[in-house]
């Protein structure tokens, strides 16, 4: 029987099992215990499973991620929640330094079995430092997994398999996702890293999104259709490993990719899948492909101004109208 | 220009250790408060005479070590351990084998005191697959999970949270384990090492942090880089335990460490240490060390730790015969280290992908 979850719900019930089911998963974090998570997503786990296992800790990013992967170096297997990833920043160099590289310095004889997660990108008018898509940075990074769950079921049963994967996963979570509901299966168990759904599938042109993008994209899947467009929407869950193989499949058949994201389009993920995909279905391709990111500035905290540089439906129907549309002269790509 | 300091016997009288401790009086090798290797049994005796072969172990690898960079056999940075061997060789000493150790980028002295083969860090330091690391780490990044050696780290303080991750994993698991986390001087500025002493006092977690002092931040002195002298006055702000000496005599560092480990094991309680030291060398092969003088360094060469480690065994009656021999050994053993890197195979490109992730690659 499937069970409607909130999205926090979801993750909250995977850290549980997990840590049921392993006494060496705990969860360290700002807020995470009497406060009961700054986003509740950690709610009622201190009263689970005890101060020992539910560590609430000081505001010191650095500290803290760094005790999680000295920890997972030997045997234990921690979630460090970020109240925000925004604040990974001040955490960057253990992440990029220690957790990512120990295992190739160490010439294989430590592994760091960490989770690390929270939510991320842009929530409601929390202005420039609290918006950040900190994907693109940590995606960059071999020797890290990094996750983008859209759906509840997703998001649980990708949690369970970043707390059982012997490598450091980042989960990046959605403020604006915590309430969403979905079905949940009660048995959800592992979902494996590195294959992307389709939650729509469609004919004329490809559109690649993650997290709440997706729910964006399938927005404005819905207007195309009224148009008479039919967009496949790829729902990646997952980027690094990337599921390539379900991209190329869906360009081959609708010969056109619109890739949507937040985080600036300088580089970043939808570059990636632009390269990809210009390699690996070139030949497949009648149009350029697009990116439909977040401008290219700091968000802005006004409301209108912020909605603006955040990808919108609107948007992304645009840019497919753009790659539909496009018969034999040429148009520069942008937004 | 300010002259840099040299650690002056007044300016250590002012340091108050936390722990009711004697307190030895440093750059002395009549030290009253503690009982010296002659007035011992001969197997106290023959623990110097291990202490001493490892700090020779040290010196004469690094020593190889300077020539085969000057040879082009050992790339990238190379920062030795020469005139510092006390420290590591004392503390290491105060430590059970399945104790963790972690240390910055100047770590092979540390890895030979922890129990790490010379051949493995030889190799190592060659780029081969017989080395610790199979060649991927380098001189900075020395591993070896059979002696709990938690590595070498080339971020100035980045390791101090981790050191306290690992400390705080043998609390979670009342392992009974203690960490010890060696850094420079030059990493106490950095919020590294405030985080992570921070947690560890908040959290109570058994960890020695231990400051080798050399006076040197790459090129910048003390007195340049920090606002107080004493580094061990950064631990009353974090309310735990501190101690801090000169690292003259290695017993006297074994001594001190252990009363700060036993700290750890018994209270699960925190200490940081200061052990003021010396190096030799500069701050790596491409460092001339022209901001010191030659009289400051042959000052400090004359109080070297390891010869006077030889020369308490001379007075003690271990016979020279048994010091030749020993030293000797020494000798065939960074001989054999050396040979072995050099014949040892390169290693393999497919290496990289499964040292990079556990399981398959994630691209």
């Amino acid at each position: 029987m499937p069970r409607t979850l909130r999205y926090r719900e979801a993750i909250r019930e995977a850290m549980i099992e997990e840590m049921e089911r392993d006494a060496n998963v705990f969860l360290m974090g700002e807020e995470v215990g009497h406060y009961q998570g700054a986003y509740k997503v950690s709610e009622g786990m201190l009263e689970k499973f005890g101060a020992k296992r539910v560590v609430d800790t000081p505001i010191a990013e650095s500290g803290f991620a760094g005790i999680g992967v000295g920890a997972a170096m030997v045997g234990l297997r921690p979630i460090i929640e970020f109240m925000t990833w925004n604040f990974s920043a001040v955490a960057f160099d253990q992440i990029l330094n220690n957790a990512a590289k120990v295992r190739q310095m160490s010439g294989g004889q430590f592994t760091c079995p960490i989770v690390f997660r929270g939510p991320n990108a842009s929530a409601r008018q929390v202005g420039s430092q609290h918006s950040h898509a900190m994907e693109h940075f940590y995606a960059t990074i071999p020797g890290v997994k990094v996750i983008a769950p859209a759906f509840p079921a997703d998001a649980k049963g990708l949690m369970k398999a970043a707390i059982r994967d012997d490598n450091p996963v980042l989960v990046m979570e959605s403020e604006t996702l915590y309430s969403f509901k979905g079905e949940v299966p009660d048995d959800q168990d592992v979902i494996p890293f590195g294959k992307a759904t389709i939650p729509r599938a469609g004919t004329d042109v490809t559109i690649v999104a993650y997290s709440r993008m997706t729910h964006v994209a399938l927005d404005a899947a819905a207007a195309l259709a009224k148009e008479g467009i039919e967009a496949e929407v790829i729902d990646l869950r997952s980027l690094r490993p990337l599921d390539e193989d379900t991209i190329i499949r869906s360009v081959q058949k609708t010969h056109r990719c619109v890739v949507v994201h937040e985080g600036w389009p300088y580089g970043g993920v939808g570059a990636e899948i632009a390269d990809r995909v210009q390699r690996l279905a070139f030949d497949s391709l009648d149009a350029p492909i697009l990116r439909v990111t977040s401008l290219d500035v700091p968000m802005p905290y006004n409301a209108t101004l912020e909605q603006m540089c955040i990808p919108q439906a609107p948007r992304v129907v645009a840019a497919v109208k753009r790659v539909v549309a496009r018969t034999s002269s040429f148009t520069p790509s942008g937004n | 220009m300010p002259q840099p300091t040299t650690p002056s016997h007044d300016s250590q009288s002012e340091a108050k250790p936390a722990a009711a401790s004697p307190t030895p009086t440093p750059g002395t090798s009549t030290a009253p408060s503690q009982l010296g290797p002659e007035t011992r049994p001969s197997g106290e005796l023959d623990h110097l005479a291990f202490l001493y072969r490892q700090m020779l172990l040290i010196r004469r690898i690094e020593e190889e070590c300077a020539r085969a960079y000057a040879e082009g056999k050992i790339g990238g940075f190379l920062h030795l351990y020469i005139g510092q061997e006390a420290v590591g060789v004392g503390a290491v000493a105060a430590l059970k084998p399945e104790d963790y150790v972690i240390t910055t980028y100047r770590d092979h002295g540390i890895a030979l005191a922890k129990g790490m083969p010379a051949r493995a860090i030889m190799a190592e330091l060659f780029g081969k697959a017989t080395g610790c690391s199979k060649g991927l780490g380098g001189s900075m990044h020395m591993f070896d999970r059979e002696h709990n050696m938690l590595g070498g780290y080339g971020i100035v303080g980045g390791h101090i949270p981790l050191a306290a991750g690992v400390a705080f994993a043998s609390k979670y698991r009342g392992d009974g384990k203690v960490t010890l986390c060696f850094f420079g001087e030059g990493a106490v500025s950095i919020g590294g090492f405030h985080e992570g002493l921070s947690l560890a006092a908040l959290w109570k977690l058994p960890i020695v942090f231990i400051c080798e002092n050399n006076e040197y931040s790459m090129g910048t002195p003390l007195s340049r880089s920090m606002s107080v002298e004493d580094v061990t006055t950064k631990a009353l702000g974090y309310g735990i335990d501190r101690d801090r000496f000169f690292a003259s005599d290695v017993l006297e560092v074994e001594q001190r460490i252990a009363e700060a480990v036993q700290r750890a094991r018994e209270q699960s309680l925190p200490t940081l240490v200061e052990i003021r030291t010396y190096r030799f060398r500069g701050h790596s092969m491409s460092d001339p060390a022209k901001y010191r003088t030659q009289a400051e360094l042959e000052e400090q060469k004359k109080k070297d730790p390891m010869h006077r480690a030889r020369a308490r065994l001379s007075a003690g009656g271990y016979a020279e015969t048994r010091l030749k021999a020993l030293e000797e050994d020494v000798e065939t053993e960074v001989a054999d280290a050396v040979k072995f890197a050099n014949e040892s195979p390169e290693p393999d490109a497919s290496l990289l992908e499964e040292t990079t992730y556990s399981g398959p690659f994630a691209y």
